[in-house]
């Protein structure tokens, strides 16, 4: 039976790893690092998991460590966050290319400098083209749900990808929810008995990894990656589907709310999507005509559903939890935007609640109004807004 | 925005104090009641001693805002040094209460505060966790008088959930002490 518990984010994704029961955990205390792995590591030391818990001496070395386990022909996964996950930079990108289907939950926090630790997605974000798939999370359910899904994602034969599973700092991280826990039995029955596709440990089949790979065939590995994470968005929403069956809770690419209809729709990730949802509700009981397109998958980001879903408004607001810096928007706005391609919608940028800045229910219905605003006159300059700064 | 059933607890205490427990055991203890909870830190730069504040949501319903609290309906203050330097009322709903942990009386904090009558409950929270605990730790007590004076939940029902959560992870002197503590506050805490 699965079993209400008041757990904080951190705790919940360790609970996830803990029944997945994976065989190497590499993990290095640094800060940012969280309570996370503090917690997993009590999992460890009472014996509730079997898993080979390696103490490395960076998060560089973290990741490192988890690609030699995985290469190996092991479940293997490590979390992160902020800086850490900035360390581990080179090493996400052999993870991907690799095609080592590692699971990794990331707290998203700012980076320094100045020196920070609360949330934004400046972590995450710039990890966006190593080649990583990326799942949102609203809430310490969601976190807990994806990091399970994402064992399942990474491993398909069709993917072989590694998957990010992120939750926002401090709002999800450290804030205690009520979180329904399943059995470890399903949860072990749902990820199965992990088969590698390819390990080193094979004398049968021996393969190569990480060989030199010149202008010969470089090019045709980083094509084949794509198609693996071209799979995921096949396969995202199948496992979501079939965790949806067995658990009661579906997912997919993205979540509508309050859609039907709507002239003006807010696009968001994370936990601001959960405040956006109360604040839609409540626009709606006024009779106003607004509605939420959560992402849930940023990588691979879903073009079509998007389309879809905004291509029946009037005009869309975006909200930016980090700055890609020169660019025309944040991150997502540009993604939105380039899904939107063709369609004559006004799309404005809402940067917004770096390094931990609170977003309120009433600055979300501003941004609301502003579109409203926007469906009516079609103009969408400016094209980016700062929420509450000092200027 | 209309909150439809849900109360808020903003806590203003010290790295130190407890107040991001305190914070918790209310969430817990009313999950365990039926109720649906958020308990959500905020912290600065870590240090003992720094101003902290923390939230505490319950609801009938499940709760999809992630926001810090910003209109509470309850203020609890662990420390009464924090009225001189944060504005503890900021936000707080029009019947809103504050309960603060001093030996001052009720009237003469919530003149202070600008408050209307009825509005400010008082209890010596740091000499009663001394007494019962043996160190001054007040967000047990905390707690105990934040139950008397609001109904969120008994206190018998809150001794019942500590004792619960914690046996087995604290020594049974140092649950029962707590135990104490809370129901002392509950009867001890002063409303005008």
């Amino acid at each position: 039976m699965a079993e209400r518990m008041a757990l904080t984010g951190n705790e919940a994704v360790a609970y996830a790893m803990m029944q997945i029961n994976p065989d190497v955990v590499a993990a290095y205390p640094i800060t940012p690092q969280t309570a996370l792995m503090q917690k997993f590591a009590d999992f460890v030391a009472d014996g509730e998991v079997d898993t080979q818990f390696v103490l490395v001496e960076s998060e560089h070395s973290a990741m490192s460590a988890v690609v030699g386990a995985a290469a190996a022909g092991a479940r293997a996964m490590t979390a992160t966050a902020a800086n850490g996950l900035a360390l581990m930079w080179e090493i996400l990108y052999i993870a991907a290319s690799t095609r080592l289907p590692i699971v990794m939950p990331v707290v998203n926090r700012a980076l320094s400098a100045p020196i920070n630790i609360l949330c934004d997605h400046s972590d995450t974000m710039g990890a966006r083209d190593s080649g990583w798939i990326q799942l949102f999370s609203e809430n310490a359910q969601e976190a807990y749900d994806n990091t399970i899904q994402a064992v399942r994602i990474a491993e398909h034969r069709d993917v072989l990808t590694p998957v990010m599973v992120t939750l926002d700092g401090f709002i999800i991280s450290h804030g205690l929810e009520v979180v329904e826990v399943l059995d470890k039995e399903a949860v072990q029955d749902f990820v199965g008995e992990y088969e590698p596709a390819y390990t080193l440990l094979d004398p049968e089949h021996p393969i190569t990894f990480g060989p030199i790979d010149f202008s010969d065939y470089y090019m045709e590995h980083k094509r084949s990656q794509v198609d693996g994470i071209e799979a995921a968005r096949r396969v995202i929403p199948e496992v979501g589907r079939e965790f949806g069956k067995r658990f009661g809770r579906s997912y997919g690419m993205i979540e509508e709310h309050g859609t039907d209809g709507a002239e003006a729709l807010l696009v968001a990730l994370g936990s601001t999507a959960g405040s956006a949802k109360a604040v839609v509700d409540d626009m709606r009981e006024r009779g106003l005509p607004v509605g939420l397109v959560k992402i849930r998958a940023f990588r691979p980001f879903p073009y079509e559903e998007l389309r879809e879903a905004l291509g029946k408004a009037k005009a869309v607001a975006v909200m930016d939890r980090s700055i890609s810096f020169g660019a025309q928007a944040g991150p997502l706005a540009l993604e939105v935007r380039s899904a939107l391609y063709g369609l004559s919608l006004p799309v404005r940028d809402y940067i917004y609640g770096l390094g931990g800045r609170n977003i309120t229910l009433e600055e979300i219905e501003d941004i609301l109004q502003e579109a409203l605003e926007m469906a009516k006159t079609k103009e969408a300059e400016p094209l980016v807004k700062y929420v509450s700064v000092r200027e | 925005m209309s909150k439809k059933g849900m109360v808020e607890v903003r806590w203003h205490s010290r790295a130190g104090q407890g107040g991001v427990t305190a914070a918790k055991v209310l969430a817990e203890t009313s999950m365990a009641l039926g109720k649906f909870v958020q308990a959500i830190p905020e912290y600065g730069a870590e240090r003992e001693g720094a101003p902290v504040k923390a939230y505490t949501r319950i609801s009938d319903s499940p709760i999809v805002v992630h926001t810090q609290v910003t209109d509470p309906d309850y203020v609890v203050v662990l420390d009464e040094t924090l009225l001189d330097i944060e504005d503890v009322t900021e936000g707080l709903a029009p019947e809103g209460k504050v309960i603060v942990n001093t030996s001052k009386s009720p009237e003469e904090v919530r003149k202070r505060l600008g408050l209307e009558p009825g509005q400010v409950a008082t209890v010596d929270a740091t000499s009663i966790s001394i007494e019962c605990i043996g160190r001054p730790i007040p967000n047990t007590p905390m707690i105990g008088a934040l139950a008397r004076v609001t109904g969120l939940l008994s206190v018998e029902e809150l001794a019942e959930d500590f004792r619960k959560k914690f046996s087995g992870k604290l020594s049974d002197r140092v649950i029962e002490g707590n135990v104490r503590a809370i129901q002392k506050a509950a009867e001890e805490v002063r409303t005008e």
